[in-house]
């Protein structure tokens, strides 16, 4: 197990104008994306995402190592995903293959293709959200735009805490899973060898020391967090204030646009 | 007049648990801690010294006495915030300290909850983290620092508040040989330029002795108090509470059980050698 190449809620800290772009102006660009993304039909469509994704890297200076690295959990849901939709699109035409129960129809490739594409597409724009923007940042905007909510007692400033605090501990527990891993190795524990059942009762000894440890970490946190004075978001100030800049205001308008042409696209058959 | 920024009257303290009779932490314990000074509380586990820190900034109330700090009883829950903002607490696990995934946005917790207005908080960030060393470190992830950098984060988390009085609850226990000096340094450095009050609970001597005021805590009293060179002077009397004295406090006292004339008080490298000098100078010449 590489604990080491999860990059989930990684941030590579830049200074390329992707990064500096409000976080609330990246989070709706996005979402602008997705939207887009879904409404996509045809090549064309598809051909000017994937380009504008690919501008989007190169503008961020991620590397495509990273994007893929990150990809590599959720390899077998887009593969199962792409299969059963070859497998289940029912099509017009003459089948190109038939075999035992299945039938792989011209759509059914299609239908695949453009499935697995739209998912990568979908993930490596999000990868690209969480990348180029700090934990911090992100949950500072989505508290900032959700905050409408607080009207309707959703507890904005309380879940973007959680939210943050949960990023803040991913690498401290990778870490500490690592060396409980190397200490129960090291007395005989064998994590590797086994069925599924034994690999799962193989945990158990690593879950115990880390789940206790997980409680008195909160602990300490939140006496630690109580001493610096925190008393919820009331009253709260911010260091960084967020503020709009006309790069921002171009962002907003591409996105708009991408929406926009997506939609006439898609209309067109494109 | 009354300077002392810390205060107990009669402090006692019992975890309330079922365990039947609760056991007692601390049992009257009287100190008063002048603003501005540099005291070391120094004990072995389970003499109370954590339980005594906790109640310097009202994370634990007294189940008898009183704490007051500044003046103000710990106990009155109004103005609690009033007293987390004027003793700082800095704890033994950097790790469980860092709020956030950015040094300087975590140096930005404290003066964020206190509401401090943006651009203050920025002057008060950059700041505490010059005052610590670890500026240019301001855009630094804290899960790749060191752990001594990363106690040197916490310190500086808990300075952007601008407290009075900073209590250091072993802050060294978890750090290599390193890392406990560059703490060190920075809490000394912090005490003799700002004027912060430190309270450094302890149990290494050599950390103890570079105090001002020494305060030695054995079953939830304190048996000892007074300058670190008086203190160590007391060898048995911390033998007894199973705590041991410097090295150099050590080999004088052992040398003086053998009969040989040598100051107690040598309690540094120098003043130690110094004073062997002198032995050796005076066996020399005969009496």
């Amino acid at each position: 197990m590489a604990l080491k190449d999860i990059t989930l809620g990684q941030y590579f800290p830049g200074a390329t104008p992707i990064h500096r772009l409000d976080p609330r102006v990246k989070i709706i660009g996005t979402i602008a994306y997705i939207v887009a993304l879904f409404l996509a039909k045809w090549l064309v469509s598809y051909a000017l995402l994937l380009v504008v994704l690919a501008i989007e890297i190169a503008l961020s200076r991620i590397g495509l190592k990273s994007i893929l690295r990150g990809m590599k959990p959720i390899l077998i849901i887009v593969l199962i995903t792409g299969l059963l939709n070859l497998l289940y699109t029912p099509g017009q035409g003459a089948p190109l293959v038939t075999f035992w129960v299945f039938t792989i129809y011209r759509e059914g490739v299609w239908a695949a293709c453009s499935m697995v594409l739209r998912i990568a597409m979908l993930i490596t724009c999000t990868f690209l959200l969480t990348y180029t923007t700090s934990p911090i940042q992100l949950t500072d905007a989505l508290e900032r735009l959700m905050n409408p909510l607080k009207a309707v007692k959703v507890p904005v400033h309380e879940l973007s805490m959680m939210m943050s605090i949960a990023l803040r501990f991913i690498p401290t527990l990778i870490e500490e899973t690592d060396k409980i891993m190397s200490a129960q190795k090291a007395r005989g524990a064998d994590f590797d060898s086994g069925n599924l059942v034994q690999k799962a009762k193989a945990l158990v000894p690593l879950l115990v020391p880390l789940f206790i440890s997980a409680f008195r970490r909160a602990d300490e946190l939140a006496i630690a967090m109580e001493c610096r004075c925190y008393h919820g978001g009331e009253g709260r100030t911010r260091m960084r204030q967020l503020k709009l800049t006309a790069m921002d205001g171009a962002a907003l308008t591409l996105s708009a646009a991408l929406c926009v042409a997506a939609g006439v696209l898609a209309r067109l058959g494109l | 007049m009354n300077d002392a920024i810390l205060k107990t009257q009669a402090l006692r303290f019992a975890y309330q648990d079922e365990v039947i009779p609760a056991p007692i932490v601390l049992d009257g314990v009287d100190l008063e801690i002048q603003a501005g000074s540099f005291v070391a509380v120094l004990g072995h586990n389970g003499s109370g010294k954590s339980t005594l820190a906790k109640h310097f900034n009202a994370i634990l109330l007294p189940t008898g006495g009183k704490v007051y700090v500044d003046g103000i009883d710990t106990a009155d829950e109004d103005r609690l915030l009033d007293i987390r903002g004027t003793v700082g607490m800095v704890f033994q696990n950097p790790d469980n300290q860092i709020v956030a995934n950015v040094v300087e946005e975590d140096v930005a917790f404290a003066p964020e909850n206190l509401g401090i207005p943006p651009e203050e908080i920025r002057r008060r960030v950059d700041d505490a983290l010059k005052a610590v060393g670890m500026y240019e470190y301001r855009e630094h992830a804290p899960h790749l620092l060191s752990g001594g950098q990363k106690q040197r984060v916490a310190i500086a988390g808990v300075i952007a508040m601008r407290p009075r009085c900073i209590v250091l609850d072993e802050p060294t226990a978890m750090l290599d040989p390193i890392g406990r000096a560059e703490v060190l340094k920075t809490i000394k450095q912090l005490n003799r330029t700002s004027g912060v009050t430190v309270v450094l609970i302890t149990h290494h001597m050599d950390e103890a002795a570079q105090a001002d005021r020494l305060v030695v805590m054995a079953k939830g009293k304190v048996i000892a108090d007074g300058i670190p060179k008086e203190v160590f002077q007391r060898v048995e009397e911390l033998r007894s509470v199973g705590l041991t004295v410097p090295e150099t406090t050590q080999l004088l006292w052992e040398l003086r059980q053998a009969g040989l004339d040598v100051p107690l008080d040598a309690l540094s490298d120098q003043e130690c050698a110094a004073a062997l000098a002198e032995l050796l100078t005076k066996d020399v010449t005969p009496a």
